[in-house]
């Protein structure tokens, strides 16, 4: 039995880096007890790969060098992973957008019915995941020889890096072809990452405008040094980019400390924040349903509380 | 250009489900259902581009008990030209689903292929991505925006942190995330033309497709519940809870 894991590369600033989340997926493959696997596929790759070598439990590192992939389509990754795929027994990533437009390709192309974000594993093939939007947890058991899913990050601790794997660099099958990458728009901010950020400011529709959620919550975050997050109704109202969503379909996030302003705390929403350990609420309505989730709720009219908790740090 | 857009029908995206008191799975008995949400915006998308004068006919599939019908009928009522029912038996697993779908494909020649990016029911977001793998088609998930040039769609993806665009060849598969656009009000004039409207009824079973579960539900049980905590009078209040916590740096 082997394992592989896939690695997400970063494009942080125009320099690249092995996404941190790939020291949890190796937390979640040591439950097979088996030889584990990292696979990064990029374009210039040598030193990512001499990072992930130093990830506690990473036996082999396989890297691939090609221009097409300088931006990894889903397709040639797939195809990829598929070409050394007879040598594993399990195939894992961390639960991302990355990871959820490659994964299931390659379960299909493996003839595998493949499991996401699994926040538990019971034995080899036995995995706990949460569906209606994290209200209910199932136990699934896979009864394919091979096993293809995503873990849910936040649920496994990181890896030391204390490894010394051995690095393997292999060809990659030929592009794809009939798709084609144009371009990217990476948010440029000097805040912390959301998936990263020990702070979390999250405003929601009752901000009222995008000048009042920067206005309002910037200097929040800034004094927090925390990352700023948003509802699906700030999002679709234009108050901030999609991608600080926090929800079901936005980013999970457990953060130390996460401050809901003006947020009424939608299951879709809580879905996106409920591992974070400590929770503030403030909301002038007394019976909005993010105080059921909060540790602290705090009734007041965002519109003086911010200002006045800002001024107080 | 001809659009296949497949729909699920799955409970209502504003109730709290429920667990049967043996564990062994949620119960929807009697439970609101309706389309899910992301599928919305998947006939949204279709509709568009047909209104455009870019697509010539929208079909739209789902798979699924007789049931099934009343989110057909929503999608009919949306505007969609023709309406499936693949009716299947057992609760059918992504993998399964997307051979089923390929089947339908095959036999439709759609140009373009829209999903939604995920269900919410089982939260899986994989069925597109099988499918295209299938079909050996390229695919664009999680499309915020959609564009067809000549024999190409250009799909704006969310992705973390930001957002990025692919020009995939057609025929191509796209699944919709909730930010594709604004899905129209059904009216109820329309809705009472769609109940007449023929629903094309196809037999999963015809297409000989294995379609048996693999994955196996052991049970099913209630995550972990936050405990609400206390409600504090003023922001220093707060502030002084909040630095009693070890690690909390304020
Ligand atoms: C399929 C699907 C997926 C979804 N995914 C997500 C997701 O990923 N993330 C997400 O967030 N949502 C998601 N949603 C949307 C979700 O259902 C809610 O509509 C959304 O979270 C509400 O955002 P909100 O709290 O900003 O707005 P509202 O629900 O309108 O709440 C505003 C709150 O602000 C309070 N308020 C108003 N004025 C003030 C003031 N001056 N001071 C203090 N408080 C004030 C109000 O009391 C209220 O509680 C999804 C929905 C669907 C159907
Ligand atoms: N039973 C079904 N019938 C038709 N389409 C489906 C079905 N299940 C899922 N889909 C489609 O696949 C998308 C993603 O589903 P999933 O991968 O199950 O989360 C949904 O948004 C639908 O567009």
């Amino acid at each position: 039995m082997t394992t592989l894991i896939l690695a997400e590369i970063l494009n942080d600033h125009d320099s690249q880096q092995l996404s941190p989340s790939a020291l949890q997926a190796v937390a979640a493959a040591q439950f097979w007890n088996s030889p584990i696997h990292l696979l990064i596929a990029g374009n210039n790759t040598a030193s990512i790969a001499q990072k992930a070598a130093s990830i506690s439990g990473v036996e082999r590192v396989i890297h691939t060098n090609s221009d097409h992939f300088s931006h990894p389509i889903a397709e040639d990754l797939a195809n990829l992973i598929v070409s050394i795929s007879h040598d594993y027994e399990v195939i894992l990533a961390t639960h991302s957008s990355f990871s959820r437009n490659v994964l299931p390709r390659v379960a299909a192309l493996l003839d595998v019915e493949m499991i996401s974000d699994v926040l538990e594993i019971k034995a080899d093939n036995t995995y706990v995941r949460a569906v209606y939007a994290g209200n209910v947890l199932t136990t699934i058991q896979s009864v394919d020889a091979l096993q293809v899913l995503t873990i849910h990050a936040s649920s496994f601790t990181a890896q030391s890096l204390e490894g010394d794997a051995e690095i393997v660099s292999i060809a990659s099958p030929a592009a794809f072809g009939k798709t084609r990458w144009i371009s990217e728009v990476r948010s440029q901010s000097d805040r912390p990452a959301l998936s990263a950020a020990r702070v979390i400011v999250s405003g929601g529709r009752s901000l009222a405008s995008a000048e009042n959620f920067q206005q309002l919550l910037s200097p929040l975050a800034d004094k927090l040094g925390a990352a700023l997050g948003a509802t699906r109704a700030a999002v679709d109202a234009g108050f901030a980019p999609n991608e600080i969503q926090v929800g079901q379909t936005g980013i999970v996030v457990a953060p130390e400390l996460y401050i809901a302003v003006g947020v009424s705390g939608a299951v879709q929403h809580i879905y996106g924040m409920k591992e974070s350990r400590i929770v503030v609420a403030i909301n002038q309505d007394p019976d909005a349903p993010i105080f059921q989730v909060a540790d602290y709720g705090l009734v007041a009219d965002l519109f003086e509380a911010i200002p006045a908790l800002t001024a107080a740090l | 250009m001809k659009i296949l857009v497949a729909v699920k029908r799955v409970v209502d995206y504003n109730i709290k489900v429920r667990i049967k008191t043996d564990g062994s799975d949620v119960d929807i008995e009697g439970v609101k259902m309706g389309i899910n949400p992301f599928d919305e915006n998947a006939i949204e998308e279709a509709l568009r581009l047909k209104e455009s004068g870019l697509a010539t006919e929208v079909v739209v599939v789902s798979i699924g008990s007789s049931a099934n019908q009343d989110v057909l009928r929503h999608a009919l009522a949306m505007g969609a030209d023709h309406a499936i029912l693949l009716e299947a038996a057992i609760a059918i697993q992504p993998l399964a689903a997307a051979k089923l779908l390929k089947a339908m494909v095959q036999r439709e020649q759609p140009d373009l292929i829209i999903l939604g990016k995920q269900t919410i029911d089982d939260d899986t977001g994989q069925l597109g991505q099988m499918l295209a793998a299938l079909l050996d088609y390229p695919q664009g998930t999680f499309a915020s925006a959609l564009q067809i040039e000549g024999n190409e769609c250009l799909v704006t993806r969310e992705v973390d942190g930001g957002t990025e665009t692919i020009a995939l060849s057609l025929p191509a598969v796209v699944t919709a995330d909730l930010r594709l656009n604004n899905p129209r009000f059904v009216k109820l004039p329309n809705l009472m033309m769609a109940r007449k409207k023929i629903i094309e009824t196809i037999d999963g079973s015809d297409f000989s497709i294995n379609i048996e579960s693999r994955l196996n539900l052991l049970k099913v049980s209630e995550p972990p519940a936050r405990k609400a905590g206390i409600k504090v009078a003023s922001v220093e209040e707060l502030l002084s809870k909040l630095r009693a916590h070890e690690g909390i740096l304020l």
